[in-house]
């Protein structure tokens, strides 16, 4: 069986280039000749597909490549539905353009925003080669089937290749697109749910240009950018004579910046004909600072402290909290803090771009997870008009939302209008961790109360958060919708803020990779004070909904369900090993995590393996699956390790020695698995890391007895071996 | 400013270099050959690596004129084609997720395979504990290596028939 598409706001564009070939794009804007033949200059496909007369199959990949998989996702689901052989279909990076619509990696969007377009794109194109085709032979269409790029035609065994089609096919009218019949399950997929290598992968292996700092321009010099190490500080004054003089040094100067936190940050420029060169000039640069922020970690925690002994502002609030704990049977209380963490993408950040001074256009070379917002801030910024701003896209060494944040497009724009000649813009480790977006610290007070049966009867949760004013600062929300709201016929959350001058920002699943751990620890807590098993107390906590259920409950036992099956919770284990439980649903996914630990009571644990169930709908490509599925763990368990302090304004962190990343000695076994349907597919670049790291947590703990209630895991004297 | 010669990738190359000039710059910004990446300059990630003498060295750290008269290998030299056993192997796990990170992962293991034809996994973990990756691949590095191990020596059998 096929099922129609749920959402049908696209139309379909057919184009047929001189060269033969036959072009099926797909729009979310209807044009004058809506399902004609448009003409190619004002045409503004959402996407597209081309098939050249030799057969060679294009398919444009329209958003950012970070690592997620995207650009070979992508294009597998066209393909999927076009019916053509994998291995001759090209893959294209597409520039950053507004006939593209969204062009962004965050928020695991990607995959749900683009289902529908991909699958129409290439349904239509196959549609339009069967009409072909069967006008040719003089048959009827619905005798004609599509098979791995040929039309063949079963009763009289005729057959051809799509590129000898295309010519014809351009003739033929576009179909509506509710006549479109799409594959949704994943019985019906043929390439999808298979295990599809990277399209970039030879570049990578061969060491060929594909990442924002491997661009190179004729005459391009390179740039360092000196900022206060103090969060907002600006620039009184500089050597910039001195520096002027040094060897290989072209341009130093001062670039101006503003006030906001999350806009172009004042400093000092060194452009020079390398970027050792610029770099070492740094080291003699002089900068007299105007700097005033007294943000620190002591200063955060003492008012934390104070605020604790406070009511908070109730976010939300149902039943009556109070009498529900007077009727539990057991009332606990316990609190949870996690600090602030870097991003630590392993390409530091950068980008290239040149300033055309006589058309006064701005072009970028730019590893971004949002290109679209640092036009935006270009041109808000530097006051040049958007659309003189153009911007490549080019593949990221990793993104986790520090790229969503376009301030070092603003900068090589700012530094790139200054001087003649291309610019590369280079961070060091250093800048980068001293100036990221940095996932929010919190504290969590739980108050939670249990029946014998381990029924979660009543809860009271103060979070302490940051925020300017009303509200908390990127990043630092909790809504009051959340887990285990909805799952309790007494609840009630509080907040504080904390004002803060440190950027913060999204973070790999923003939020629920940081408060997920804190909930699923304290219900391990709830679970043994009445000795109830943690399997038993979440799906009798799942088991129904309290008003509007905060996630689908079905799915998410299903998951979790599947995730202990896999891991045969509940066999014995022996002495000094544990197996820990967390869920979790966040962007579309649902995800169960099952860690299996080894250690003791000093401290020093080894995680064994970590058995890994999502449920994302149908799965498009398995190897990328598999590899976000994987990622997640390590992320988890790495940012485990993780902290970034503040003092005097200005982050302590530097580098890998003082902000750990995990190591391959230090990394589990993982295995994955999945429910798969035909509910509309999520990503997977983050839904399984939130409930990755209270697994783990809670594993250690059954493990060893020792329960982490603060992060970073040294914390508590755990060292991950 | 110092005129030096490099062998890279067996070829010979003439270069201006400021005197402590990384190898890493001169390889990139010199020489445009941007498979070797930055990503500390410390020593600390191993995203550097390339091969001098056939052993794994950091290149952000190891000035370029101390290079002269060694056979440097970068990712570049490998196999144009990704013919290499080491390369077959990532190829065939699919180990990248961002792949910044993979480079200095394949010259570690090539070096790695060079010494040791079948290592084991604590083999595999000391000899990459030194390369950071982000993204967590951890788990496909392992196989590949294992892989090309197994590649290498099919190559080695098959070439002696
Ligand atoms: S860049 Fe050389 S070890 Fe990190
Ligand atoms: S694949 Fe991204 S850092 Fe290793």
């Amino acid at each position: 069986m096929i099922a129609k598409a749920s959402s049908r706001r696209s139309f379909i564009k057919v184009a047929a280039l001189a060269s033969g070939a036959l072009i099926v794009g797909v729009s979310r804007t209807p044009s004058a000749k809506a399902n004609g033949k448009a003409k190619i200059e004002v045409w503004e496909p959402n996407l597209y597909v081309r098939i050249d007369p030799n057969g060679v199959t294009t398919i444009v990949s329209k958003n950012p490549e970070a690592g997620q998989g995207v650009k070979t996702a992508f294009p597998m689901v066209v393909a999927e539905c076009l019916n053509v052989d994998w291995e001759t279909v090209k893959v294209e990076q597409a520039p950053l353009d507004e006939r593209y619509g969204r062009q962004a990696a965050g928020g695991s969007r990607g995959t749900p925003d683009g289902w529908d377009d991909l699958r129409i794109a290439g349904a239509a194109a196959c549609f339009m080669l069967k009409s072909a085709a069967a006008k040719k032979w003089g048959v009827s269409k619905s005798e004609c089937a599509a098979e791995n790029g040929f039309i063949v035609h079963k009763a009289s065994g005729k057959k051809l290749a799509y590129g000898d089609l295309v010519g014809l096919a351009a003739k033929e009218k576009p179909p509506e697109v509710d006549a479109l019949e799409l594959k949704s399950r994943p019985e019906e997929f043929k390439l999808l749910g298979k295990f599809v290598r990277g399209v970039d992968n030879k570049k990578i292996f061969t060491g060929q240009p594909l990442y924002g700092c491997d661009t190179r321009l004729d005459g391009m010099l390179y740039a360092v950018f000196q900022k206060c190490s103090v969060f907002g500080g600006r620039v009184r004054k500089a050597n910039l004579k001195e520096i002027e003089r040094l060897p290989g040094v072209r341009y130093a100067f001062v670039v101006e910046g503003g006030t906001s936190l999350r806009g172009l940050q004042g400093g000092v420029a060194i452009v020079a004909e390398t970027w050792w060169e610029a770099e070492s000039a740094r080291k003699k640069l002089r900068v007299d600072w105007d700097a005033d922020n007294a943000n620190s970690t002591t200063s955060f925690e003492e008012q934390a402290a104070r605020l604790a002994k406070q009511e908070g502002k109730t976010v939300r609030e149902y039943g009556n909290v109070a009498k529900g704990f007077d009727k539990a049977h057991k009332v606990l209380e316990a609190s949870y803090y996690y600090p602030f963490v870097s991003h630590a993408n392993m390409e530091p950040q950068n980008c290239t771009a040149h300033f055309d001074r006589s058309s006064g256009k701005m072009t970028l070379w730019a590893p971004s997870q949002n290109p679209g917002s640092g036009r935006n801030l270009i041109s808000r910024t530097l006051g040049i008009p958007q659309e003189k701003i153009h911007v490549n896209l080019t593949r990221m060494g990793g993104g986790f939302g520090r790229r969503l944040t376009p301030d070092f497009m603003v900068e090589v724009a700012a530094i790139a209008k200054e001087v003649k000649e291309p610019v590369q813009l280079q961070w060091t480790r250093e800048d980068d961790m001293k100036h990221d977006f940095y996932r929010p610290a919190a504290w969590h007070h739980f108050k939670g109360g249990v029946d014998k049966s381990g029924r979660l009867v009543a809860w009271d949760h103060h979070f302490i958060t940051f925020g300017n004013g009303k509200k908390p600062v990127a990043g630092a929300n909790l809504s009051g919708k959340h887990y285990p709201s909805g799952l309790t016929p007494n609840f009630r959350l509080r907040q504080s803020m904390i004002p803060c001058q440190v950027p913060t920002g999204p973070w790999r699943s923003p939020g629920h990779s940081a408060y997920c751990w804190a909930f699923q620890s304290f219900f391990d807590e709830l679970a043994e004070s009445v000795s109830v098993d943690p399997l038993q107390f979440r799906l009798q906590l799942l088991e129904k909904a309290h008003g509007t259920a905060p996630l689908d409950l079905h799915r998410t036992r299903e998951t979790l369900k599947l995730a202990a099956k896999t891991a045969n919770w509940g066999r014995s284990l022996g002495e000094g090993r544990g197996l820990g439980m967390a869920f979790h649903f966040d962007h579309g996914g649902f995800t169960a995590h099952i860690a299996e630990v080894s250690g003791d009571s000093s401290g020093k644990v080894k995680v064994e393996k970590v058995y890994s169930a999502a449920d994302v709908g149908p799965i498009i490509n398995m190897s990328g699956a598999d590899n976000q599925v994987e990622g997640c763990v390590i992320d988890a368990l790495s940012t485990a390790h993780g902290e970034v302090t503040v003092n005097g304004g200005a982050v302590d962190q530097n580098n890998f020695d003082d902000y750990q990343l995990l190591r391959i000695g230090q990394a589990p076994d993982i295995e994955t698995v999945y429910l798969q349907s035909d509910n509309r597919p999520a990503g997977l670049g983050e839904p399984p890391i939130a409930a990755a790291t209270p697994a783990i947590t809670n594993a250690i703990y059954a493990a060893t007895g020792i329960r982490i209630r603060e992060l970073p895991l040294s914390k508590a004297g755990v060292t991950i071996g | 400013m110092s005129q030096i010669t490099l062998t890279i990738n067996g070829e010979s190359h003439t270069l201006d270099v400021p005197p402590d000039m990384p190898l890493l710059w001169a390889l990139r910004d010199k020489l445009n050959l941007t498979g070797t990446k930055y990503s500390c300059g410390k020593g600390l990630c191993g995203t550097c690596t390339v091969l001098m003498n056939g052993n794994a060295m950091r290149s952000c750290t190891f000035p370029a004129s101390g290079a002269v008269g060694m056979e440097i290998t970068t990712i570049e030299g490998l196999d144009s084609e990704a013919q290499h056993p080491v390369q077959r192997a990532w190829q065939e796990v699919d180990v990248p997720q961002c792949g910044y990170c993979q480079g200095g992962q394949i010259m570690t293991t090539v070096s790695l395979l060079s010494r040791v034809e079948n290592p084991d996994d604590e083999q595999i973990d000391a000899a990459l504990n030194g390369n950071l990756c982000r993204c967590g691949t951890y788990k496909r590095i392992r196989k590949a290596v294992k892989l090309a191990a197994e590649y290498t020596s099919a190559d080695k059998k098959g070439g002696s028939q």
